[in-house]
């Protein structure tokens, strides 16, 4: 019918992809899913304590965005952190550390999952305030055009933070200013345990940025090269210093809110269903499929993946708490 | 009939100001809401509008006067039917006020002798050219806030810097101060030096959050990676007749948090050295101006590398009987308390605390250690306030030295009320510390 046909289309254009690059979007899915996995087993052993929020079923968004990125450009993002730092190449062993709290973790085990940083990488972070990284990302946008280099700032939020205030306050500047930031609307449908219909007056989320004559686009953040595709535009719109670009990706958190939520607000049924039609990862990997990848190929990445994996968890166990010099360092600079 | 025209208060704090120009002539006739006037305050130049019909009978005041004292008469208006001059002389004997300066001298400017290498300057333009001086040198520092740019400050302190800087270097906000202050702390993790300049500290509550979570935190969440160099500034504490939501000192709110530097300057040498030392700082540093403070004068180094150190005290008048410990507007009180307190036979030592966090303890102990005897003095609520926390301090540190409990003198523990009255008694006074320090030394 109607919609298989345009599918089939979809997929012969994406025929014309490079491969190497699906593949690698393919292992950067992979490897934060199975990052996401094994952490679930570690806060289920009591080894990673407090918060600690997933990313399963959203990883196209990050990747695909990440994927039309150039050196400098910088990130930013709320607690559920995890797959944007794998994203900008930080290593799997010191995220984990710091989810264990250790001292080899990116904050030395005193940020945790919430809280990791990696100036080198790009990544501002890791933000525990719902929203509280939107004015900061559009700071770091404001830096890039201080400077007068190219560079763009990638702020991204969820719907639930997407009724926050400040969001807002810096749509307004940013748009005022002409700041080179893409807002990065993960729309997972539900702000903890209520359904943005709950939250969120108004069709589209995305929607509110006209009233600051802000562009926009609403993505399935599902197809990670829709995701792509449109990172392209919205970047190259910034750096060509045309001003701020909203992209609302429509995704779907298989996990809970965060591991203590029993996600009693949607059935199992809701679930499974967007696992079976929509997972980003199966659709990349048929896609490879079809491309002539061969399924051992694919096995051999995933048991790559793995290995590092359970290095990471290894290395995170491993690892010994911060000295207890530590808790009185960072306060200040000097 | 005639009715005298007084010189308007055209701010809360006003107490005088320039009749800088005339937009009429003795013998014009005025209709109400004709402009008659410009008046320049310290903080902007305002036209004055007739309120009545008439005729300008006299100028009493010259153009180009200094210092003139608001409610004074500075022109007379007639019926239009009277003529101007034969009836008014009778009326008025007042003398023409010929130009020059009328005003009074603060009591600062009569005791403190100008430094060598200093000039006297107010505590406004000590901090406009800390600003100045700091942008000329590092173009990663710029300023934002509301009114900064095209109206020169919302109370002056920013004057000129458009002009001087440009609008790549100097930015004017929306009213949105929870948006600006995150923009300014993002903008400081990606290695810039944003002064934000909160048109007053009331305002900044709406960014509490990205001040305390974000500035303050964030190094220590990031295990010594995200230092975040900026600086937050703007009156703080009491200003006059403006109520509650517009009156307060919130120094205990942000000396409270670890990963803040919080600093109160009171003289226009501590605004500029202390404010140069702010936007060199690495850390986010909380700058707590006083508006009362802004249009006094006081001796200030010329030196462009002048700075003074945070986190360190200093002891504006020494003295053996009792300790009194201020910062900010406070200090002068203090200075005032001194000296009514010499004729008491008590000399007192000020201590003029610069620094809230870090608190330069070490200059409080060993004035202690001289003295015996504690006033603390913040304008400020007394519940948990920075007296409170002075006084644990001692109490741990210093104990068996003291001779007295300590006093606070504080602002009262309510809202500010708006009536003049019961805001004066609301306001800690010159009085309570004289009072507050006879006691310490058992002297009342």
């Amino acid at each position: 019918m109607k919609k298989s046909t345009a599918k089939k289309i979809l997929i012969e254009t994406k025929m014309n992809y490079d491969l190497n690059l699906l593949q690698d979007m393919y292992k950067k899915m992979l490897l934060i899913r199975r990052f996401e996995e094994k952490a679930g087993q570690l806060y289920g052993m009591g080894k990673i304590g407090g918060f600690c929020h997933l990313y399963i079923g959203q990883e196209a968004v990050v990747v695909g965005i990440q994927s039309a990125q150039i050196e400098g450009d910088s990130i930013v993002t709320s607690y559920r952190d995890h797959g944007h730092m794998l994203a900008c190449d930080m290593d799997p062993k010191g995220v984990m550390a710091e989810l264990t709290g250790r001292k080899d973790g990116y904050s030395k085990g005193k940020g945790g999952s919430m809280h990791m940083f990696s100036r080198e990488k790009g990544f501002f972070g890791g933000h525990g305030i719902v929203a509280a990284q939107v004015p900061i990302g559009a700071g770091l946008a404001f830096a890039h055009k201080y400077n007068g280099n190219r560079n763009v700032s990638i702020t991204y939020f969820g719907d639930g933070a997407a009724n926050q205030g400040q969001v807002y306050e810096s749509y307004n500047i940013a748009s005022l200013w002409k700041l080179p930031v893409v807002f990065v609307i993960e729309n997972n449908k539900y702000g903890m345990g209520t359904a943005v219909n709950r939250s969120s007056a108004g069709e589209n989320l995305s929607d509110r940025g006209v009233a600051y004559g802000i562009k926009s686009e609403i993505i399935d953040g599902m197809d990670i090269l829709a995701v792509r595709e449109s990172a392209v535009r919205a970047i190259d719109y910034c750096r060509a210093g045309k001003g701020p670009y909203i992209l609302e990706m429509k995704t779907y958190r298989y996990r809970g809110h965060s591991m203590s939520d029993p996600a009693k607000y949607r059935t199992r049924d809701e679930v499974d269903k967007i696992r079976k039609t929509s997972d980003p990862i199966e659709n990349i990997k048929s896609l490879l499929n079809k491309m002539g990848v061969e399924e051992k190929k694919l096995k051999d990445i995933d048991t790559d993946i793995k290995s590092v994996i359970a290095e990471a968890a290894k290395f995170a166990q491993a690892s010994p708490e911060p000295s207890e010099n530590e808790l009185f360092t960072d306060i200040t600079i000097n | 009939m005639t009715i005298e025209i007084l010189m308007p208060a055209l701010s809360p704090t006003m107490e005088e100001g320039t009749l800088s120009k005339w937009l009429v002539n003795e013998g014009d006739s005025i209709s109400s809401g004709d402009l008659i006037a410009e008046i320049e305050t310290d903080k902007a130049t305002m036209e004055v509008e007739a309120v009545d019909d008439g005729k300008i009978g006299q100028l009493l005041v010259a153009e180009g006067t200094e210092g003139v004292k608001v409610n004074t008469p500075i022109a007379l208006l007639v019926d239009s039917s009277e003529t101007p001059h034969a009836t008014i002389k009778k009326i008025a004997d007042k003398p023409y006020l010929e130009k020059e300066k009328i005003s009074t001298k603060h009591v600062n400017e009569k005791t403190v002798p100008i430094e060598a290498n200093s000039s006297l300057i107010t505590v406004r333009e000590a901090l406009r050219n800390a600003m100045a001086e700091e942008m000329r040198v590092d173009k990663s520092v710029f300023v934002m806030g509301e009114e900064v740019a095209e109206y020169q400050g919302a109370y002056k302190v920013t004057q000129g810097l458009l002009d001087e800087f440009g609008d790549k270097r100097v930015y004017d906000t929306p009213i949105t101060e929870h948006g600006f202050a995150g923009i300014g702390i993002g903008a400081a993790f990606g290695n810039l030096k944003p002064i934000v300049e909160f048109m007053t500290f009331n305002f900044a509550m709406q960014a509490m959050d990205q001040i305390i979570n974000s500035a303050a935190k964030t190094l220590y969440m990031s295990g010594g990676q995200m230092g975040c160099p900026i600086v937050f500034r703007g009156p703080n504490g009491a200003a006059s007749r403006v109520a509650a939501q517009h009156s307060q000192c919130y120094a205990s709110w942000y000396a409270h948090c670890p990963g803040l530097k919080v600093v109160s300057p009171w003289s226009s040498k501590d605004a500029k050295g202390l404010l140069k030392s702010a936007i060199r700082d690495p850390d986010p540093v909380i700058f707590l101006e006083n508006e009362v403070m802004y249009g006094q004068s006081f001796s200030c180094p010329d030196d462009k590398n002048f700075t003074l150190p945070i986190g360190k005290a200093n002891i504006e008048k020494e003295g053996n009987d009792v300790t009194i410990i201020a910062f900010s507007i406070m200090v002068g009180k203090s200075l005032e308390a001194a000296e009514i307190l010499e004729g008491k036979n008590i000399n007192a030592e000020v201590i003029n605390l610069r620094t809230l966090r870090p608190l330069d303890i070490d200059t409080i102990i060993e004035s202690v250690k001289k003295t015996n005897r504690v006033v603390t003095c913040e304008e400020g609520f007394p519940f948990s306030g920075i007296g409170a926390e002075i006084s644990a301090l001692i109490t741990e540190k210093a104990f068996d030295w003291l001779d007295a409990p300590v006093v606070r003198v504080t602002g009262k523990d309510v809202p500010m009320p708006y009536a003049a009255n019961l805001e004066k008694l609301a306001l800690p006074q010159v009085d309570d510390i004289v009072s507050a320090s006879a006691q310490v030394c058992y002297d009342d």
